[in-house]
């Protein structure tokens, strides 16, 4: 693996990491459902993707990276559904 | 590299935890909700960095599948908070 | 993996079990229940059986959480008269004794299996050539241990007939659950357009792997049947009535197919599901294949429950 391809892979997933963290300290720290929603579907996805971009480098083939692309593709499109039925829910029913 | 995707899978799953651990003790039902989702993204990031490093090429399957059925998972979870909250609205059922 | 993975991932299991046990309401009880599903996937994938892992993310943590669900919406008029219930004390202790008792039981059966386990494997391994196909689990399965996995349909089967017999009398032959009324441009109906396209490709897929790689056919009729009742959830099209030909068709082409590549067997290669030399990774693929709708079709059924509404003749 070139070092290139490495520092690449190193960045983005400390990236991602970095937004995981993001994302769950404001899941523990918003006040409310709908702010915590938006941490978790925003800022998680994000860093899935990131992680994502970082470990296509390492891929052995074009059909595995494929398959890393749409993974997170089906991610993001299930999560964007969910989180908008979520958030209905939340606010026809306050706590 | 291997040492430092493994190191990441942990760092990815301890969040995911300690989101969890936040996520089930919320207020109201919307929370719960997110329970499953947040182990969509989460869990399945954690999966990925551990395919990474440890090698086993099927694991992506895992993941793929993880993905489509935590999808329909979520969905069946927010329908039947749903349903209960409207049946505690209204009398039809 | 190293030890402290291991732990870690073992104290969270037990961690989230014992939440799930505790916690009073039912509905976060399953919302625990989910990740708890995940988590087991992820201790599958750490003693790496990849195959386990794969059936456990599909059935564990996605089937049987949303079967949990609609199971603790349906209590759900009736819970808070169960949470009012109090046990006498001399109940409670009787039933802290036992299963203390069964624990300390559980825990020295395991402290003292063998060193060495004892396992087929290396036999399997063997023969694995004159299966034709790579994925020894397959194999398992589908060849040395055949019978079990068509007992195991006509068993799944059977539970889906019992299902049905909670029918009402007047809704027999109908269509189960209730009647949908989703927004036809919301968000849900959107996600039921596009994600089924996509989730048929990739069940199939998991399918065909299955032969050489970790798969097969009860991962991939799992996330058809996932995929039905996520169309069926949204309203774009209604859970179908059950006296339809079509549907029951489908529920007995699987079984009846393995049953007859068995009496097959009988006549041409002398035992019941025993493979003709040659033919079995072809017989494999043809019980495979015609499974793989069977197992979806009853799974779905299964979830979507006992027939409500009358359906043709109302």
């Amino acid at each position: 693996m070139t070092a290139a391809a490495n520092l690449l892979t190193i960045t983005a997933v400390l990236a991602g990491a970095f937004f995981f963290l993001a994302g769950t300290v404001g899941l523990l720290r918003f006040p409310d459902t709908l702010t915590r929603l938006h941490a978790l579907t925003k800022a998680d996805n994000l860093g899935l993707g990131l992680v994502v971009l970082g470990l296509l480098p390492r891929t052995g083939s074009v059909v595995a990276g494929f398959k890393l692309i749409l993974v997170w593709l089906l991610v993001l499109l299930a999560s964007s559904a969910v989180s908008q039925l979520i958030a209905r829910n939340a606010r026809r029913s306050p706590p | 590299m291997d040492d430092f995707l493994r190191a990441a899978t942990v760092f990815v799953l301890a969040m995911v935890a300690l989101g969890l651990r936040c996520v089930l003790r919320g207020p109201c039902d919307a929370d719960r909700m997110m329970a499953a989702q947040l182990f969509g993204s989460g869990g399945i990031a954690a999966l990925l960095l551990f395919q990474a490093a440890s090698g086993l090429k099927p694991v992506i399957d895992v993941a793929l599948t993880l993905a489509v059925l935590a999808a329909f998972a979520s969905v069946a979870f927010v329908k039947a908070g749903t349903n209960s909250n409207d049946a505690e609205e209204g009398p039809q059922q | 993996m190293s030890i402290a993975t291991h732990i870690s991932l073992a104290l969270l299991l037990l961690g989230l079990a014992f939440w799930t046990i505790v916690v009073r309401d039912t509905f976060s009880a399953v919302a625990g229940f989910i990740p708890y599903g995940l988590l087991l996937t992820s201790a599958w994938l750490a003693l790496a059986a990849i195959d386990v892992a794969l059936t456990e993310a599909a059935i564990g943590a996605g089937l049987t959480g949303a079967l949990l669900i609609a199971a603790a919406s349906r209590l759900h008029k009736t819970e808070i008269a169960a949470r009012a219930e109090q046990r006498g004390t001399i109940t409670r202790i009787l039933a802290a004794i036992l299963a203390t008792t069964m624990t300390a039981a559980i825990m020295a059966c395991i402290l003292r299996l063998p060193d060495r386990a004892p396992t087929l494997a290396p036999t399997v391994a063997r023969h694995l050539a004159q299966t034709g196909v790579g994925n020894p689990i397959t194999a398992v399965l589908l060849s040395f241990r055949a019978m079990d996995t068509l007992l195991e349909a006509i068993v799944l089967l059977v539970g889906l007939i019992a299902i049905w017999s909670l029918a009402p009398d007047r809704a027999w032959g109908g269509r189960p659950g209730q009647a949908q009324t989703e927004d036809p441009k919301g968000p849900l109906a959107y996600l039921a357009r596009v994600l089924p396209p996509i989730g048929i490709v990739i069940a199939i897929y998991i399918f065909w792997v299955g032969a050489d790689h970790p798969g097969g056919k009860f991962q991939g009729a799992t996330i058809l049947a996932a995929m039905w009742l996520l169309v069926m959830m949204s309203g774009l099209s209604d859970a179908p009535a059950i006296d339809r030909g079509w549907l029951r068709f489908l529920l007995i082409v699987g079984p009846a197919a393995f049953i007859a590549v068995g009496f097959l067997g009988v006549v041409v290669a002398g035992a019941f599901l025993s493979y003709p030399t040659g033919f079995a990774k072809l017989l494999i693929v043809l019980i495979e294949a015609a499974l793989l709708p069977s197992l979806a079709v009853t799974l779905a059924l299964l979830l979507a429950g006992p027939p409500r509404r009358p359906g043709r003749r109302a």
